[in-house]
């Protein structure tokens, strides 16, 4: 109960803390817009061949004409309550769209973040049990080639293995094939809504489309988290109290689990955090790739056809995931470390 | 008397350590046998062995050593040939350890009682609640206050004393024969000290427990121990009752040791035998002179204080004077502000409050930050505490002595510079060929040595001293106490001598003050205070430490 | 360099020849870099349609791509510009935060606190968008391909150098330099810099390869650099396109590249750091 409380209170504290970050990235967005390229105002209005006068109206709609002062507390109103512009490209409002097309980029992020974990903690626990062994040499030549190896090229190796040579992926575009029905959207994560829906075809079929971007990710990301994991594992079991726990004669699986494996997985939450951000990165790069339609996809498009609104939104709305990734990160951590829950 | 059946018996055992550099023996062949309920201590200094001896014995070394001879026989069965499994079975419940560093040897993230609990639930089948129940009654046991409200807590939630008690606690959970404590005190107050030995020396003997102490200080293995081995690099060197051991030492390693420690008798003059001063060039010792009447103090620190940014008061209203040539002791336990105090005397720290003055003018008025270009810079200079860390990685060892040299004096590079380098690091008796080695190359005394020289290098008329020998051996830090000695007396230097040792203050120190939370709790001339102190604090700290006169007194008590 | 530095180096890729074989690859790799253009069979961008989308054979190694370009050459030319851009990315943010991160650690205080906090706004974005946005924002450019890539390294380089210098300010041989008569500023340019830099390059060997992976996205997605200039990861866009039709040696290829190279900066990063730790001296 107190545990829960003194959590509590530290995510509150940890989130004013970060309150003046999540300020100062608004502002850095602000700035992005002005000293974008050209006259935002002529990006906004209908077509390159609009009038003058239409800019000009378009202009005193957007407060361009305003001090720069105003114009940014404007530009804070709107994005308080919500608005961000309206997109050239699909001609709707960018949050919509934007909300729209996040829960595939969500999927995709954790399902790989979920692998990469599976994968990587295991692999770094047991590479760290056995120093120098054959297989502690095979994770730290994996670590070592896969940070390497950039996504977007393991992502289109794994297409021209999985689906050209082999043939057992579907054509990597999208989420689901365009002959399967969408299940009733719930959570927007196509998995659970398939799940909810007891449709097990549309399920595995989704399943197959997320699995090789999912992978791609995953691999990008499991060097960094295994390494890790092998380190502060191999730390924790050089520890002096592991060593007490030996001389006690605590149990093989109590020494590793509850001393040294509860010891070393503190560091991995924290490099977790920031590998999460590695993958929202690399999301623009995947989504691209496997054309899945997520948010990065989106931006991107509209950056390479100067439609800046988007853009914006997605930066804003990328610092803002990354701040809320960051708060959970340090909640856990939290849990897991009592010398800072109480401190 | 019958000889009972030791116990523990070991036979030419053999340590090594598998390094970059090739294997490297770190014991080469002991052996030494204990019986049921004997109290042995094992003493050397760093390099010696005794700890790896120690963790040879419950096959604990790490995955770099290897037991490569020898036997260890503990109730007629051969360690070094168990199964990691009879091992487990006989760790703890056996045989157990008690670490140095007691806060780093508890899981910081587990609750202590649970702690407590899971070494109790290793040997024992009863229900989780059973042994919770028992931990309660170990923390009792080993007498911490309050043992329900701590069962939750965590390491960092206690002091170094508590955390070690705790260790206790766990290690006499399932009732071993055999307690082996490796510097179970080193880093802890000395009145901690005390007090955790007191008690783990009671809980030995009243549950009938074989002891091991493995230590670097005589006097404490003299205080808690019958009989006493001396190991020197590997080896055992000798072996004997504790008290005939310090009376009448028979290896010359042992005599050497047992003059090199401190004693509240012992005169620096006498803590290096003849042998050893030819490391530094003997010079007839002038008495120490007497200041004329009526001179200002060299130093004189009016109602000094320090309130650091959180808040708390580092130092509160210190006041001292030191004259030309005196040397001032100023002891206290860690957390009494006696290095604060002294990093603001040596104008490195600002004050709050309070005035400094030396040779009469007041230093206080100029900020720490200024203070590098004041004329009185020179004149002040400081010896700092681990020499592993108080030289330049990357300078070598004439370029630290010349450092001050060319920024103080205003040298250049050349013949006059070189000749002023070897001249200190000939007074500090270094070797003249040391000079181009780097750090890492050189050995603690060597590192100590070349800071000295640093610090004296332009004449100072004050040292401040922050606990120099605290890292060092004891046959070190007597050549090293020896040398500051001596160049206070040449140069008539004034020492400011900081330290927690009181046995080292009382030698090199004409007065002491003694500080606890900031505060001065009783100050004045070193051998009237120490043996009859007028303050409680005083004399808990003057009791806590471990004299070898007392051990006899103290034996013949526990034997009756 | 000492010696006695020399010899520990030698000693340890006695013991360790990865790290003698990665400063190999990264010697070759500038030789690449530098000399590339001179030294490749074909021209890198004179197209051949007859002789489109070959495989690899023994006239051109790599295969050809879809204008009928020698992948080869083209890979051995996009050196150059691939690593003048993490080059001087990573040298300007290593100059910047090297001095700005020293002096946050050494003063504390209210300068500290400031770069605090832009470190934390920069921070706040997944540093892979940030660069993205500063080239939209900046100029579709290679120029602001580098400053990106510079500023979103900064953080690192001013954390680390702050971190390294704040574990030794109150270290001995700190105070004893200013008891030996150095004002603030001269230890920490004389004292605290040549100590924390060995730390700081090692960390520039790693950060290398993550800034060639870094460049070489930004230009996969269609920022800075354009076709038809060989650059690695506009090869691998370009032959993104023809994957599914089992084209893999226009992906493949450069994708190695890309890889080697950051493979030879990490590996002999991770040497250098074995080399330089003094704890491993002799």
């Amino acid at each position: 109960m107190t545990t829960l409380g003194a959590t509590a209170i530290r995510a509150a504290r940890r989130f004013a803390s970060s309150l003046p970050a999540l300020f100062g990235v608004l502002i850095f967005t602000f700035l992005l817009m002005r000293v974008l390229p050209g006259d935002p105002a002529v990006f906004f209005a209908s077509g390159p061949n609009s009038g003058k006068e239409e800019i000009e109206t378009i202009r005193k709609q957007m407060g361009l004409d305003k001090p720069v002062p105003q114009q940014l507390f404007l530009y804070l109103y709107d994005v308080g309550r919500g608005n961000l512009g309206r997109s050239l490209m699909t001609g709707q409002n960018v949050t919509k769209d934007l909300r729209e097309r996040l829960p595939a980029s969500l999927e995709l992020t954790f399902s790989a973040l979920l692998i990469a974990l599976v994968l990587a903690i295991p692999l770094g626990v047991l590479a760290a049990l056995k120093p120098g062994s054959l297989i502690d040499h095979g994770v730290r030549l994996f670590c070592a080639l896969g940070v390497c190896v950039p996504t977007f090229v393991s992502g289109l190796l794994l297409i021209y293995i999985f689906y050209y040579l082999f043939g057992v992926s579907p054509d990597p575009t999208g989420r689901v094939d365009i002959f399967t029905t969408l299940p009733p959207a719930h959570t927007g994560f196509l998995l659970i809504d398939f799940a909810l829906a007891g449709d097990f075809d549309g399920w595995w079929a989704a399943f197959k489309q997320l699995i090789l971007p999912a992978c791609t990710m995953a691999l990008f990301v499991i060097a960094p988290l295994a390494r890790i994991t092998r380190a502060s594992m191999l730390a924790s079991l050089g520890s002096d109290f592991v060593r007490t726990a030996r001389s006690v004669g605590l149990s093989w699986w109590r020494i590793i689990v509850t001393y040294a494996l509860r010891n070393a997985i503190l560091p991995v939450i924290t490099i977790a955090g920031i590998v999460f951000s590695t993958m929202l990165g690399a999301n623009v790069l995947v989504e691209k790739v496997f054309s899945w339609p997520g948010v990065a996809s989106y931006a991107l498009d509209a950056l390479l056809s100067s439609d800046y609104a988007p853009v914006q939104g997605f930066v804003l709305l990328m610092a803002s995931v990354f701040v809320i990734v960051n708060l959970v990160v340090d909640v856990l951590y939290g849990i897991a470390d009592p010398r800072i829950s109480i401190g | 008397m019958t000889t009972p059946k030791p116990l523990l018996n070991i036979e030419n055992l053999h340590v090594t350590f598998s390094t970059r550099r090739g294997p490297v023996e770190a014991v080469r062949g002991i052996s030494l046998s204990l019986a049921e309920g004997e109290t042995l201590g094992i003493v050397g200094e760093s390099g010696s062995g005794k700890s790896v001896t120690g963790f040879a014995m419950t096959r604990l070394l790490d995955a770099s050593g290897k037991i490569s001879g020898g036997r260890i026989n503990f109730r007629d069965r051969d360690i070094t040939k168990m199964t990691s499994a009879s091992l487990r079975e006989m760790h703890g419940s056996a045989m157990a350890m008690i670490f140095q560093n007691p806060r780093g040897a508890l899981n910081p993230i587990r609750a202590i009682g649970q702690q407590i609990a899971d070494a109790i639930l290793a040997h024992r089948k009863i229900s989780a609640s059973e042994a919770r129940a028992q931990s309660l009654e170990l923390l009792r046991a080993v007498k911490i206050r309050d043992p329900e409200k701590r069962m939750n807590a965590y390491p960092h939630e206690l002091s170094g004393g508590m955390c070690q008690r705790v260790m206790i606690a766990m290690a006499i959970s399932s009732n071993p024969a055999l307690l082996i404590a490796d510097e179970p005190t080193t880093g802890l107050d000395v009145t901690t000290q005390k007090v955790v030995m007191d008690l783990l020396a009671s809980i030995a003997a009243e549950r009938g427990m074989a002891t091991i102490l493995i230590t670097h200080d005589l006097g404490l293995a003299a205080r808690y121990c019958r009989r006493v081995v001396v190991m020197e690099q590997g080896r055992l060197v000798e072996e004997a009752d504790a008290l005939t051991l310090f009376r009448s030492p028979q290896h010359s390693y042992t005599k050497r040791l047992v003059a090199a420690s401190p004693t509240a008798t012992s005169r620096v003059e006498d803590l290096v035998s003849d042998d050893d001063k030819l490391l530094v060039p003997a010079i007839p010792l002038p008495p120490p002179p007497k200041p004329a009447h009526g001179t200002p103090p060299l130093l004189e620190v009016l109602n000094l204080v320090k309130r650091f940014e959180d808040g708390t008061v580092g130092v509160a209203n210190f006041s001292m004077a030191i004259a030309p040539g005196e040397s001032v002791g100023l002891v206290g336990e860690s957390g009494s502000g006696k290095s604060t105090t002294s990093r603001m005397i040596c104008r490195l720290l600002d004050q709050t409050e309070g005035t400094i003055n030396f040779s009469g003018q007041s230093i206080s008025h100029i900020p720490a930050r200024e203070f590098h270009r004041a004329p009185q810079r020179r004149e002040i200079q400081i010896v700092f505490q681990d020499p592993n860390d108080s030289l330049n990685p990357r300078f070598n060892a004439f370029d630290c002595i010349a450092h001050p040299l060319i920024r103080l004096l205003g040298m250049r590079n050349g013949a006059a510079l070189k000749q002023r380098v070897a001249e200190c690091a000939h007074r500090v008796g270094l070797p003249a060929d040391l000079l181009e080695r780097f750090p890492h190359q050189l050995s603690g005394g060597q590192k100590a040595r070349i800071g000295i020289a640093r610090a004296i290098a332009c004449r100072p008329k004050l040292l401040v001293l922050d606990e120099p020998t605290a890292a060092l051996d004891v046959s070190v830090q007597a050549v090293v106490l020896q040398l500051l000695d001596r160049l206070r007396r040449e140069d008539n230097l004034a020492f400011l001598f900081v330290s927690h040792d009181l046995n080292v203050v009382r030698m090199m120190c004409q007065r002491t003050i003694v500080l606890r939370n900031g505060a001065i709790v009783e100050q004045g001339e070193s051998h009237a205070l120490f043996d009859n102190p007028q303050t409680d604090y005083t004399r808990e700290l003057v009791d806590a430490v471990p004299h070898i006169e007392m051990i006899a007194a103290g034996k013949m008590a526990a034997g009756a | 360099m000492s010696s006695a530095t020399l010899q520990h180096a030698a000693f340890i890729l006695r013991g360790n020849p990865i790290t003698g074989i990665a400063a190999i690859g990264a010697s070759l790799l500038i030789f690449v870099g530098i000399f590339g253009p001179w030294i490749v069979p074909y021209d890198p961008i004179a197209s051949n349609v007859q002789n489109a989308l070959m495989p690899p054979s023994a006239a051109h190694w790599a295969g050809t791509d879809q204008l009928g370009r020698d992948v080869f050459s083209r890979i051995i030319v996009a050196a150059q510009l691939d690593l003048a851009i993490a080059v001087s990315a990573v040298g300007i943010s290593f100059a910047l935060g090297a001095v700005i991160g020293a002096l946050c650690g050494y003063s504390g205080g209210k300068l500290d606190r400031a770069v605090g906090r832009f470190v934390d706004v920069l921070m706040a974005f997944p540093l892979f968008v940030l660069a993205m946005a500063m080239v939209a924002a900046l100029g579709n450019r290679v120029e602001n391909i580098v400053i990106a890539t510079a500023i979103i390294n900064l953080p690192f380089y001013i954390r680390f150098a702050r971190a390294e210098v704040n574990v030794r300010r109150n270290l001995g041989w700190v105070e004893a330099a200013r008891a030996c008569g150095d004002s603030h500023v001269s230890v920490v340019l004389r004292f605290l810099l040549p100590n924390v830099l060995p730390a700081m390059v090692v960390q520039m060997s790693l950060n290398l390869g993550w800034a060639i992976i870094n460049a070489a996205g930004l230009s996969f997605i269609g920022l800075g650099v354009k076709p038809p200039t060989p650059e690695w990861g506009i090869m691998v866009a370009e032959g993104a396109r023809f994957i599914s039709t089992g084209k893999w040696w226009l992906v493949a290829f450069p994708g190695l590249a890309l890889m080697l190279a950051v493979l030879c900066f990490n590996l002999l990063g991770d040497g250098l750091r074995d080399i330089l730790d003094p704890r491993q001296r002799t």
